[in-house]
C-alpha cells in the first residue's frame, strides 16, 4: 500500500480546506490536500450566484470566482493535491486511509490533520415528512448541482420547503430558468436564511413565503403531483382546517445542514450535540491532539468568508503547533450557553490565549433586537457587547480581549435585552 | 412463449419458488408487473426471520415459519445474502404481561421450537440490551430469531434462478388468463405466455389474479405498516425487540438491520387502496410512540428515512397455499407476516404439490447452487481494498459516501443477471443512496453511470420505472418552450 508522509493532511478541498492549506504552507510546513471530487472548491463551483467575498476581498464574487482565488494560490505554491480521493478512515494515531483509482488504497501519515469536510443537507427522512415517495423530491443542494453543474432541470413546478439560503437561492435560479416556484414554506415565524436572500431571491421575484407553515403530505405515485401545506401552531403542530394543496412536480428541501463528521468519529473526535461538529478549544484543536477542525465541519456558517477565515487561522495554528512555536496548554475553561444562546465556539478556552483576543462564534436561539451579549465568570460580568439585531440565521462573532479570560473559571454567555436586568 | 410453469409475482414467495424450481428440469417463467423484483411487500417489511414461537400452533403460518428456519443459513450462505442470527426479545414492561410470555412459550413449544427461554431478571436483561426501557420485567428470549435483507434475498434468489435457466419477464402485468389445453396468460402489453402450470404469487393482487380464472374464494386486504429508519452508529440495539403482541399484530418493533441501522415499526392499519404506501402524520406518531415504549431515548434527529409497506392479509388470516379446483392453478396467497420467514418452506411445499399432481420434476445435474457477487468494498481490509482497485480501478471511486459504495459495484449491478436499470434498482442492489444523506451526494453521479452503461440520456433515467423520471430536460429548454 502506498504511504505518504507529510506535516499536515487536510481533508476536504472546499473553502475551509483551501484556506487552511494556503495558510499552513505560508507558515512553513508541508501540506497534503485530499479532495474526493474531481475539482477543488467544495460546494462553491455550483454556487454561481454572487455575494461571496465581501468580508475577505471587499468584492462581490460568485462562488467559482471566490474558490478560484484560493485555488490559484494553491497552484502557485505547488501544494500537493489528491483529487478523486475518498478518505475512508482516520485512525486515532492520525493515520489516514484513503482510496483513489490510480493509486489504490493509500495510507497518509501526517503530524497533524485539519478536518475540513464541510456539511451535508438534512433530508426528508430527517424531518419525517409524511406521504408517498415518488421521484421529484430533492435537497436544494442536489438540485443546484443538477442545474448548475450537470445542466439538467429537475422539474417545472416547484414548492420549496425551508427558507434556508440554498433553498431561496434556488427559488430565484429556477425562476430564471423558466420554472414556476409556487411557494417557499417555512415552519418558523422568520426565514432561516439571510435577510438579503429573502429580499433578493424571493421578494424581488414575487415568490410567496409562507411562514409558520409546513408540508404535512407529499402526494404522487411515480412523480410528485402535489404537496399539502398546513399552518402550524407555536409548538409546530399542524392546525387542522388550514390545509392547502399545491400542485407541483418537484419538492425541494432546504431544511438545514449537518456538519459531516463520520470521519471525525473514526478518529475518536468528540462532538458537540449542539453544533454536531467537533468540540474545539481556541486553537481549533479537537480532543485528539494534532487533529484540528475548521469551517462547516465544525458548525454551519452562513458566509463563506467566515469559513475561509477560520481555515486561514486554523492552518496557521496547526503549522505553528507542528513547529512547536505554540504549545497548547492542557488547562481549559468551558464556555457555557446561557439565555438564548444556541451554541458557542470554541467550547473550551485556554488561559494562555493565542493572540491578543479570542474569537467566539455563536448563534442565538430566537431572534431578539437591542440586546447585550454578556460574558460572565462567577456571576461577574467580564465583557459585554451590544447587538442591534440578534437572529439565529446570522452568526455573531465576538472578539474577547485576551486579558479578560485570564480567569480560572468557566465562562457563561447570555443574551440579555437592553432594558432588562441580567437574569440568574 | 411456452413454459412448463409460470409464476406470477416476483416478491419473496415467487422468488423462492422460482429458485426452488430452478433445481429441476422444468421450463419456468417468472412474470412481474413492476420493472424489477421485490417491488411490493418484500421491499418494505421488517426483515426479520421470526423464531417460530409466535404464529398460532396449527396454522400454515406456524407450519411454514418453523419449516423454513433450518433452511436460511445455507441459502443465505450460498447466495451471498446478509443474514444474522441476533436473537429476539418479547419485552414485558408490566408484571401482568409476564403471563403472556409463558403463553407464547407454550405456543412455541407446541410449534416445535426448543431454543428459547424466559428471563425475569431485569439486571441481566438490561446488560444484554442496555438501551431497553428500564421498567422491563421480563423477556422471552429466542436466540434463533434472525435479521436479513429481504430485498437482497429476493434479488439473489431470482439471479440464481436466472443462472439456472429461469426466464424473468418484468414490466408485465397479467390481465387475462385463459384455461385451454394449457393456460394462456396475457399481459397488458399484449405478450402471450402458454404454460401447463400457473403459480399465483401475486401478493396484494393474488385475489385479482385468482379471479382471472374464476376463483373468487378469498380476498386480500392491504394492512399498512409504517417505519422510521435510523442512522448507523447512533445507538446500539443488540436484539430484535418486540412488545407483547396484540390480536392483529406483533406490535411496534425496534430492531437492528443487517446493515447496522435500526428501525422502529410497523404499525398496522387495514386500508382499501393496494397502492397506498404513503406514510401518515398520525401513523408516524404512533410508530414513534410505540418505539419509545421499548427504547425511551429514541434518537429522533438521527432518523434517516420513513417508509410504509402493505401486508397482504387474506380473509382467513392465514397463508393460502394450495392446488385449486382448476387443475394446475396453484394459489400462494395471503402471505403476510411471517411470510418472509416462511418463504423457503413454502417453496419446498409448492414443489411437493407439483410432484403430487403428477408433474415430472427431475433434479438437474448441473444446478449451480451458489451466486457470485462482487465483494462489498466497504467491508474489506485496506490490503484487500488496495488489491481490488489494482484489478479494477472503478473500485477506487466511491460514489455513495455514506455506505462506501464504489463505481465498480454500481456498474456490476447494471451488468448482473438481473440488470439494474433504475435509481431504485441501484439502491436495492448496492445500498448506494440508502445512507444518511439519502442520495443527496450520489444521485447525480449514479444518473451519469446509468446513462453511460445503458446508452441513455439523463431524461430517460427513472427512479422506479416509467413515469418516475428524475429530470425533465436540460437547462434553458423551459425558456425556449415558453417563447
Amino acid at each position: 500500500m502506498k504511504t505518504y508522509i507529510t506535516d499536515i493532511a487536510i481533508i476536504g478541498g472546499g473553502p475551509a480546506g483551501l484556506a487552511a492549506a494556503i495558510s499552513a504552507y505560508e507558515n512553513g510546513v508541508n501540506v497534503l490536500l485530499i479532495e474526493r471530487d474531481f475539482e477543488l472548491g467544495g460546494i462553491l463551483p455550483q454556487c454561481i450566484h454572487n455575494g461571496f467575498g465581501l468580508g475577505i476581498f471587499d468584492e462581490e464574487l460568485t462562488g467559482p470566482e471566490f474558490a478560484q482565488r484560493y485555488i490559484n494560490k494553491v497552484i502557485e505554491y505547488k501544494i500537493p493535491i489528491m483529487l478523486n480521493t475518498m478518505v475512508l478512515e482516520i485512525r486515532p494515531n492520525k493515520n489516514i486511509l484513503a482510496v483513489n483509482k490510480n493509486e489504490g488504497a493509500i495510507l497518509v501519515k501526517p503530524k497533524a490533520i485539519i478536518l475540513a469536510m464541510g456539511c451535508r443537507e438534512r433530508t426528508r427522512g430527517n424531518i419525517r415528512i409524511p406521504g408517498t415517495r415518488p421521484a421529484g423530491i430533492y435537497t436544494a443542494g442536489l438540485a443546484q448541482r443538477l442545474v448548475n453543474i450537470e445542466g439538467l432541470m429537475p422539474g417545472k413546478k416547484f414548492v420549496i420547503l425551508g427558507s434556508g439560503d440554498i433553498g431561496m437561492i434556488m427559488a430565484r435560479r429556477l425562476t430564471l430558468e423558466g420554472a414556476e416556484v409556487k411557494a417557499v414554506i417555512e415552519i418558523l415565524p422568520y426565514t432561516s436564511g439571510l435577510i438579503r436572500n429573502k429580499v433578493q431571491c424571493l421578494d424581488d421575484f414575487g415568490i410567496p413565503l409562507l411562514l409558520q407553515h409546513t408540508i404535512i403530505e407529499i402526494k404522487g405515485k411515480d412523480r410528485v403531483e402535489s404537496v399539502v401545506v398546513s399552518k402550524v401552531d407555536e409548538n409546530w403542530e399542524p392546525i387542522k382546517g388550514s390545509e392547502k394543496s399545491f400542485e407541483c412536480d418537484t419538492l425541494l428541501l432546504s431544511v438545514g445542514l449537518i456538519p459531516e463528521n463520520e470521519l471525525s468519529k473514526t478518529a475518536g473526535v468528540e462532538l458537540d450535540p449542539k453544533t454536531r461538529g467537533p468540540i474545539i478549544n481556541n486553537y481549533f484543536q479537537t480532543n485528539v491532539e494534532g487533529i484540528f477542525a475548521c469551517g462547516n465541519v465544525l458548525h454551519v456558517n452562513d458566509l463563506v468568508d467566515n469559513v475561509a477565515s477560520e481555515g486561514t487561522l486554523t492552518g496557521e495554528i496547526a503549522a505553528k503547533f507542528i513547529k512547536k512555536i505554540i504549545k497548547i496548554d492542557k488547562n481549559f475553561v468551558q464556555l457555557l450557553c446561557g439565555r438564548n444562546i444556541g451554541y458557542v465556539l470554541p467550547q473550551k478556552v485556554n488561559k494562555t490565549a493565542f493572540k491578543n483576543s479570542v474569537r467566539f462564534y455563536m448563534r442565538v436561539k430566537k431572534p431578539e433586537n437591542n440586546v447585550y451579549i454578556n460574558f460572565k465568570v462567577n456571576d461577574k460580568l467580564i465583557y459585554k457587547k451590544f447587538e442591534r439585531f440578534a437572529r439565529p440565521s446570522e452568526m455573531l462573532i465576538i472578539d474577547l480581549p485576551k486579558q479578560d479570560i485570564l480567569i480560572d473559571n468557566n465562562i457563561l454567555i447570555e443574551v440579555i435585552p437592553k432594558e432588562k436586568k441580567s437574569e440568574n | 412463449m411456452e413454459y412448463d410453469i409460470a409464476i406470477i409475482g416476483a416478491g419473496i414467495s415467487g422468488a423462492a419458488i422460482a429458485r426452488e424450481l430452478s433445481k429441476y428440469s422444468v421450463k419456468t417463467i417468472l412474470i412481474e408487473k413492476n420493472p424489477s423484483v421485490s417491488m411490493g411487500t418484500t421491499k418494505a417489511n421488517s426483515g426479520i426471520i421470526h423464531g417460530g414461537y409466535a404464529a398460532k400452533n396449527g396454522t400454515n403460518k406456524a407450519r411454514f415459519n418453523v419449516a423454513s428456519l433450518p433452511l436460511f443459513e445455507k441459502v443465505c450462505n450460498d447466495l451471498n445474502v446478509s443474514y444474522s442470527k441476533i436473537g429476539s426479545f418479547v419485552v414485558a414492561l408490566e408484571k401482568d404481561q409476564i403471563e403472556k410470555l409463558y403463553e407464547l412459550k407454550e405456543n412455541g413449544l407446541k410449534n416445535g421450537i426448543k431454543d428459547f427461554k424466559i428471563i425475569e431478571d431485569p439486571k441481566k436483561i438490561l446488560k444484554m440490551e442496555p438501551n431497553l426501557n428500564p421498567n422491563v420485567c421480563g423477556v422471552l428470549y429466542c436466540p434463533g430469531a434472525a435479521i436479513i435483507s429481504p430485498y437482497e434475498l429476493c434479488i439473489n434468489l431470482v439471479e440464481n434462478a436466472i443462472i439456472n435457466g429461469l426466464r424473468f419477464l418484468p414490466d408485465s402485468e397479467v390481465i387475462e388468463i385463459k384455461k385451454e389445453d394449457k393456460f394462456k396468460i396475457i399481459t397488458r402489453s399484449g405478450i402471450e405466455i402458454k404454460s401447463n402450470i400457473v403459480i399465483n404469487a401475486a401478493g396484494l393482487y393474488a385475489d385479482k389474479i385468482s379471479s382471472l380464472v374464476g376463483l373468487d374464494y378469498f380476498k386480500i386486504t392491504p394492512r399498512k405498516g409504517e417505519y422510521v429508519l435510523f442512522d448507523k452508529n447512533v445507538m446500539k440495539i443488540n436484539h430484535i425487540l418486540f412488545p407483547v403482541p396484540t390480536k392483529i399484530s406483533k406490535g411496534i418493533v425496534v430492531s437492528p438491520t443487517v446493515s447496522n441501522n435500526f428501525f422502529v415499526g410497523p404499525n398496522a392499519k387495514n386500508i382499501d387502496d393496494k397502492e397506498d404506501i404513503s406514510c401518515t402524520l398520525d401513523g408516524l406518531k404512533e410508530v414513534i410512540e410505540g418505539g419509545k415504549k421499548l427504547i425511551p431515548n429514541l434518537p429522533l434527529r438521527d432518523a434517516i428515512t420513513v417508509f410504509a409497506g402493505l401486508r397482504a392479509v387474506s380473509n382467513n388470516n392465514d397463508f393460502i397455499i394450495e392446488q385449486t379446483e382448476i387443475d394446475g392453478f396453484i394459489n400462494v396467497a395471503g402471505i403476510q407476516s411471517p411470510g418472509l420467514s416462511s418463504c423457503l418452506g413454502i417453496a419446498v411445499y409448492v414443489v411437493d404439490i407439483l410432484k403430487n399432481i403428477g408433474i415430472n420434476l427431475r433434479l438437474k445435474t448441473d444446478f449451480i447452487p451458489t451466486l457470485d457477487k462482487p465483494p462489498h468494498f466497504a467491508y474489506l481490509s485496506p490490503k484487500d481494498k488496495d488489491e481490488l482497485i489494482k484489478k479494477d480501478e472503478n473500485y477506487g471511486r466511491v460514489i455513495c459516501r455514506c455506505e462506501t459504495i464504489t463505481e465498480a459495484e454500481i456498474r456490476a449491478a447494471i451488468n448482473s443477471p438481473l440488470p439494474a436499470r433504475t435509481l431504485d434498482d441501484i439502491k436495492f442492489r448496492t445500498r448506494a443512496g440508502m445512507g444518511r444523506c439519502q442520495g443527496g451526494f450520489c444521485t447525480s453521479r449514479i444518473i451519469s453511470i446509468l446513462c453511460d452503461e445503458l446508452g441513455k440520456n439523463p431524461t430517460e433515467i427513472t427512479k422506479h420505472g416509467k413515469g418516475s423520471e428524475l429530470v425533465i430536460g436540460t437547462t434553458k429548454h423551459l425558456r425556449r418552450d415558453t417563447k
